[in-house]
Parts: C-alpha cells; structure tokens; sequence
C-alpha cells in the first residue's frame, strides 16, 4: 500500500458538505477538476410537477438487482433503503434513484473493467426505483466487493454503490456514493477522503440496520440522502403538516 | 430551524453506462419532430484530450424536457431537440450537467443558441460575461447541427455556474 500521507489529506472541516474537486490524491481530477471559480447565478429554480427525468422508465422490479437473470447472484445478501430528503427534512416522493454497482468479487459489468476477478453470469449490477409519498427507496442486491484500481500503487477503493438521484428540480441532481460501515479501506481512499469534513464524510457511510433485515435471508443497510431545497419563491409553499 | 447536512457528491466513476445509460435518452423530441435541432459537441480536458468516459446532461426548464448521453471515445456527445422557448427577459438556453470520471462533482454550464443574437445580447446572465466566456457558451451552427464543446480546464475553460 502507498504512503497514505501523499494520496490522502488530513481531515478539513472547512470544507463542510463540499467534496474538494481538485483533490490532489485522486489522479483523474489534475486535467478534469474546472480551475476557475463558479459563477453564480441569479435564484431560479424550477420545479416540474410531473416526470420529466426519465422517471417514466421506471418498471416495479427493477429495484431488485437479485432477480434479473435465471440464478440468483452470489455474494452476500443486501436490502439498501433509506429515505430521500430535502434540507429541511421534508421527503420528496417521485424522486428517481439510479443504482450501479461492482459484483461480490468486485468486479464491473463493463467492457472497461479487465480486472481478474470473475464477472457474475447472474448479476448486472444496475437498478432503479422511485420513492414513495415518504420518501422512501429501497434495493435488494448483494454486497459489492472491493477492487483494484490504478490510480497509485495497490490502490484499492472501498466496497461502495453508485447512486444517482433525481429530486423535483434540476438543481437537486446528485450523483454519490454509499459505503459500508467500518471499512478499513477508508483511510486509503482519495475518493472517500475527497469529502475533507469528516462530518460530511459519514453522511456517505450506510449503518448496518436489523430491523431491516429479513430473518434467514438478508441483510440490511440504511442510508438516507439529503438534497437541496427544490422550492423558490415563485412555487407557493406547501403547508407544514 | 436548522437544515439537515446535504449530502455530498463522489464521482460519477467510469462505469456509471450500467446504470444511466441502458437506453438512449439523448432524444428529448423525437426524429422528424418539427424544429428538431441535433447538438453535438466534445468534452475535452484540460490538455485539450477527449473525455471518453463522460456523461452530458441537457435540461430545458421552459418546455420541461430532459436528456442524457454518454461520450465516446473521441468526446463526443449528441442530442436531438428543439429549442425551449425563452422565460421573460432571457435567451433560450440549454442547462448543461457534465460528469466524469475525475470529475468529483457534477457541473452546470449552459448552452445558448447561434441564432438568437438580439436575446443574447440582452440575457441577463449571458451579457454580464466576459466576450470569451460569453462566445463559448454559445454553440455554432455547423453543416445542420448546432455544435457546442466543453472545456474542463484552461485558457478556454467553459463558465460553470453555482449550483
């Protein structure tokens, strides 16, 4: 393993909720990270009041990634769910949650993913579900396993899925990742470690849930999204319940 | 009250095709829609190199229409729709996502029409811009498509906006 020093920065809390985007540690970012500073904009959110962002394609099985083949995938077991938030706490129900993972031996279905581990005839590794009026998401799937990659030497990153979320407007468009609790690969990851706050760090850390789980066939993770505020001032806003 | 800590944005990877791209969503109108325009354009970065593992968002706010595509090998990306129509005040506009591999966080720039020069020149956003900026942010009509590259890095870094 390299120097964890030269590919992972001390903890910043400064940083807050921002990921660092030209984060030293993480290659990729030296000629894709923008240099110049954002422009703001002038306060304008829209929000759509119907499905707009694909959540039209939506079928009711694909939040299980267990069953879209003829066996069933190896690997452990999991039930994901959560809730999808806006900053205020209030759900936001229709939002459109996308899901991407590697398979139990931490491997990719991609043409681009050549490492030696074996693909999984029965898993693909993609699914996608809506929330309900809660808020509320949900996914079976199996635990993805940790992989090789070249951004330095005996680079590993931490067992994580890929989430992609819609909320109302498009300025709630987040794209992350979920980790697993207590992996020991965290403090060797530039990606992880991108987030400098250690506060906002744990927001992508799931907790492991028993009440979730269902006996003799799954475990289960809980992990909660929180997006920006969709409402602005020419949307009326809905009364406190 | 106090807000709850928003979550934060991780890269999109490079394998985000197996989850957002298993159907082509770059056809926010469909072919032979009346109007239909076909934008195109490459991402490069930051020593001018094509971006092969990235992903472009385009979201029209006035006609609520929305689409995604990948990039291949040599940048490329593309689009078919037809151009929204203006909020008050504005030019008609494209807002524009872009996600990569490397890139740790979603950006929003926005593509303006070639055609439209009275509305650009008194858009709000637009206008206040410096002339580079201000061109780079408005996609050239070329042989029937309306092209519009983005720029991560460099003298001719495209604007990105505050989300």
């Amino acid at each position: 393993m390299s120097d964890a020093s030269t590919i992972v920065l001390p903890d910043d809390p400064s940083f807050g909720g921002e990921v660092q985007i030209d984060y030293p540690g993480y290659r990729s970012t030296r000629l894709r990270a923008p240099e110049r500073p954002l422009v703001t904009l002038p306060e304008d959110r829209h929000s759509p009041d119907g499905p707009v962002f694909g959540e039209d394609t939506v079928l009711p099985q694909d939040f299980d990634l267990t069953s879209q083949h003829e066996g069933e995938p190896l690997g452990e077991r999991i039930i994901v769910s959560g809730r999808v938030l806006d900053e205020d706490g209030k759900p936001i129900r229709g939002a459109l949650v996308e899901v991407w993972q590697a398979n139990s031996a931490g491997r990719y279905k991609h043409q681009v993913d050549q490492h030696p581990a074996p693909l999984d005839p029965n898993f693909s590794g993609a699914g996608r579900c809506l929330t309900d009026d809660d808020g509320n998401y949900r996914f079976i799937s199996i635990k993805p396993g940790a992989y090789p990659w070249g951004n330095h030497e005996n680079a590993w990153r931490p067992a994580h899925i890929h989430f992609s979320v819609f909320g109302r407007a498009f300025t709630q468009r987040l794209v992350t990742q979920m980790y697993f609790p207590g992996d020991p690969l965290f403090r060797y990851d530039p990606i992880f470690n991108s987030v400098r706050d250690p506060k906002a760090r744990a927001l992508l850390v799931s907790q492991f849930d028993l009440a979730t789980t269902i006996p003799d066939w799954s475990l289960a993770f809980r992990w909660d999204i929180v997006l920006g505020r969709s409402g602005s001032g020419t949307t009326p806003i809905e009364e406190e319940a | 009250m106090s807000l709850l800590p928003r979550t934060p944005s991780q890269t999109v990877g490079p394998y985000y095709a197996i989850g957002l791209c298993r159907r082509p969503e770059n056809e926010l109108v469909p072919p032979g829609e009346a109007g239909a325009i076909r934008v195109v354009g490459r991402l490069l970065d930051g020593d001018g190199q094509p971006i092969g593992d990235g992903m472009i968002e385009v979201w029209q706010a006035s006609d609520r229409r929305w689409g995604r595509s990948g990039t291949e090998a040599d940048g490329q990306f593309s689009f078919l729709t037809v151009k929204p129509p203006a909020s008050p005040g504005e030019a008609p506009r494209l807002d524009v996502y872009v996600f990569a591999r490397g890139l740790l966080k979603h950006q929003l720039t926005r593509m303006y029409f070639p055609d439209e020069p009275e509305a650009n020149a008194a858009d709000p956003v637009l206008s206040a811009l410096p002339a580079l900026d201000r061109a780079a942010l408005v996609a050239e009509q070329e042989d029937g498509v309306m092209r519009f590259d983005i720029r991560m890095q460099g003298d001719r870094q495209t604007v990105f906006f505050a989300v």
